[in-house]
């Protein structure tokens, strides 16, 4: 899948200040059944946005702040549980194209790196900023590795391997590089031999 | 410098190692399942590609299929589907499969090891986090996404960068009664359910040693749910007797080269670690979970804390209410609804033997529901022959066909909102069995004998 190359984003969060929230909240298993990533987006946190009888829950914060906010905030342990992709793909067909955590699961953080969608793991003090602000607009700028408050000059650095920053500012993928070197794939399957 | 067992295994897998930047990892083993791996075979055929090493790539459906009467068609179109796809995209591209009613079908981490693909030393990967099973054979064994599954399907590697290392060591003798999901509850319980996140676990102790393949199995399986990329245990006799002669084991000398390789897989004394942990077997105690979230666990005979002990009382909260349960509150005998004896973690022959050695000879609740899902096939036909079977149903239970079945509901097995599951998966996410559903996490002794009183007991107690 080919995303949108990443610069500089400026946006509101969408905070959602609860622990754990695992994968099978920000998209349920029922809808995965779908061969196609299309229109994923509108069952993202389907059972947090809905109520019971399938009508749009009002209180919900994705209702209330909608889908003009580019960044959520989450607590600790972001996309825990299910290595399913339809996590990111959910969001990122949402409209979120960063979202801030003090932690994140490791194949959700993979998986959002590898779909244009950028994990920033910020302190603990600097994310206590950000749920007691959600009026304020946030910048993240990719090149620099910073993200900060519009209105103050508080900022702090995230950490992005080199490697996969390159990927996002410029919208390449992993597997274009390996296609590209395939000669030193045959050496390795030449030289051992494959159980 | 001494080396971990991890450090052994991938160093030997590694293709090229880009400066400042990721490594590329050869994969040995790719099992695909109909969930996540639809859209990867759309990316390669959109790039006009094949799949490069089909020999290495073996599927099987296990999410959404029927645990009853899979002789015929599955009846939810939206589950048929992909069944239907992963079909097409093995025929095409020429790769095994286990197909439903297939003597080898079963749930993707049960059937590797028990077909005898999943060997030891091996990097093992599959769109599904509980990949992390394998590494009870001493397998670098992980999860990936979809867009990996297309890397894996096209090129046979992976970009990885080298997590960091974790070891956990567990001595002593368990109590009687107490099993391997004891551990790995106990374990979550005190380090949290992101303490592994960055890390790759090595399990190792007296403790770990004593357990069978299966129990090993139930501990790498859950490592994903300390945050971790993943969880391996160093291969042994007990490892190697497991997994000869199963029907994809090589034979002759083949098997024997192997072996003596597999002999040298353990990691160097003195390897140093990221981060170490130490756990005594004495100190575990059968576990529940009262949240939802795995690391919400406690021992069956304690109270649930209170929001003070907690350090995100908003979280705690938000769990309870969704459990209808009280800061404090005792959950012995708690009237329970359902029992779900199966999954990845606990559909084992093992699990089956113990749940019967519990229930045999007594009757089962009249107020509980119970589903009983071998996680493969074999296991199926294990169970009949070793008079599992007869046991289980003379006792009131019935047994279903494999599947993944309400580990995550994904099939018509869900638990209806609002009611208990004690259930012996791995996940107790909020309507992970279903929507609105309660899932209790325990391991197969404390279903078992659950499953006879009707409400929450402790095995232990039981026993006496
Ligand atoms: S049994 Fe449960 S955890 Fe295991 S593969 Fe199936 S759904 Fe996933």
């Amino acid at each position: 899948m080919s995303f949108e190359k990443f610069q500089i984003l400026i946006s509101k969060p969408i905070i959602l200040s609860v622990e754990n929230i695992d994968t099978d909240q920000i998209i349920p298993a029922r809808f995965l059944k779908s061969t196609t990533r299309e229109g994923i987006g509108e069952k993202l946190f389907y059972d947090w946005r809905h109520n019971k009888d399938g009508s749009c829950n009002q209180s919900s914060v994705f209702c209330i702040n909608g889908p003009e906010r580019q960044i959520l905030a989450a607590g600790e342990n972001f996309g825990c549980g299910s290595s399913r992709e339809h996590a990111a793909w959910a969001l990122y067909d949402y409209g979120i194209r960063a979202v801030i955590s003090t932690s994140f699961a490791d194949i959700f953080r993979g998986n959002a790196l590898n779909n244009g969608l950028l994990p920033v793991k910020v302190s603990k003090d600097f994310m206590k900023h950000i749920f007691d602000s959600p009026l304020r607009e946030i910048k993240i700028d990719l090149n620099n590795r910073t993200i900060s408050f519009m209105d103050s000059p508080l900022y702090e650095e995230f950490r992005i391997e080199p490697y996969k920053q390159k990927c996002l500012l410029g919208g390449y993928e992993d597997i274009d590089y390996l296609l590209s070197h395939s000669g030193m794939i045959d050496n390795y399957e030449k030289l051992h031999k494959i159980q | 410098m001494r080396k971990t067992l991890f450090d052994k295994i991938w160093s030997s897998h590694v293709v090229e190692e880009i400066p400042s930047g990721p490594s590329v990892l050869y994969i040995d083993r790719h099992y695909i399942h109909e969930v996540t791996s639809p859209q990867a075979f759309d990316g390669i055929e959109k790039r006009g590609l094949k799949v490069r090493r089909p020999d290495l790539t073996y599927a099987t459906c296990d999410h959404n299929v029927p645990t009853k009467n899979q002789h015929l068609h599955i009846k939810d179109p939206l589950s048929a589907l992909p069944v239907a796809k992963l079909l097409q995209n093995t025929q095409k591209h020429n790769i095994t499969y286990f197909p439903l009613g297939d003597p080898s079908n079963g749930v993707v981490h049960i059937i590797g090891p028990e077909l005898g693909l999943t060997l030891c030393g091996m990097t093992v990967v599959c769109g599904d986090s509980h990949t992390s099973t394998h590494g009870a054979f001493g397998n670098i064994a992980f999860g990936i996404g979809t867009t990996e599954v297309e890397m894996v399907l096209a090129t046979q590697t992976l970009m990885q960068y080298k997590p960091k290392q974790m070891k956990i060591e567990i001595n002593g003798s368990l109590l009687p009664g107490v099993c391997a999901k004891d551990i790995i509850l106990h374990i979550i319980s005190k380090l949290g359910t992101s303490c592994g996140a960055g890390f790759f676990i090595e399990f190792c102790g007296t403790t770990i040693s004593a357990l069978s393949m299966e129990g090993r199995m139930t501990i790498c399986n859950m490592s994903i749910e300390m945050g971790a990329k993943g969880g391996m245990i160093a291969p042994d006799d007990k490892a190697i007797n497991y997994l000869k002669d199963r029907n994809y084991s090589p034979r002759g000398e083949e098997w024997i080269r192997l072996t003596g390789e597999w002999k040298n897989l353990a990691s160097d004394k003195d390897a140093r670690f990221d981060a170490n942990y130490l756990f005594n077997a004495q100190e575990v105690y059968p576990m529940i979970t009262y949240g939802t979230n795995p690391g919400a666990g406690i021992q069956i005979r304690e109270n649930i804390p209170y929001a003070t002990e907690s350090n995100n009382p908003q979280s705690f909260y938000k769990s309870l209410n969704y459990m209808g349960f009280k800061e404090g509150e005792k959950l012995l005998g708690k009237e329970i609804d359902y029992i779900f004896l199966g999954s990845c973690t606990n559909g084992r022959i093992e699990d089956f033997r113990l749940f019967a050695s519990f229930v045999k000879g007594k009757r089962k609740a009249e107020n509980v529901i119970a589903w009983l899902v071998p996680g493969s096939k074999r296991v199926e036909k294990e169970i009949e022959e070793e008079g599992i079977g007869k046991i289980i149903r003379d006792a009131g239970f019935e047994l279903r066909e494999p599947g993944c079945s309400a580990c995550l509901a994904m099939n018509e097995d869900k638990i209806p909102p609002g009611k208990y599951c004690l259930s012996v998966s791995n996940r107790n996410f909020e309507g992970r069995q279903g929507p609105g559903a309660r899932t209790i996490l325990c391991g197969p002794a404390v279903a078992a004998v659950s499953a006879i009183t009707g409400v929450i007991t402790d095995p232990l107690e039981f026993l006496k």
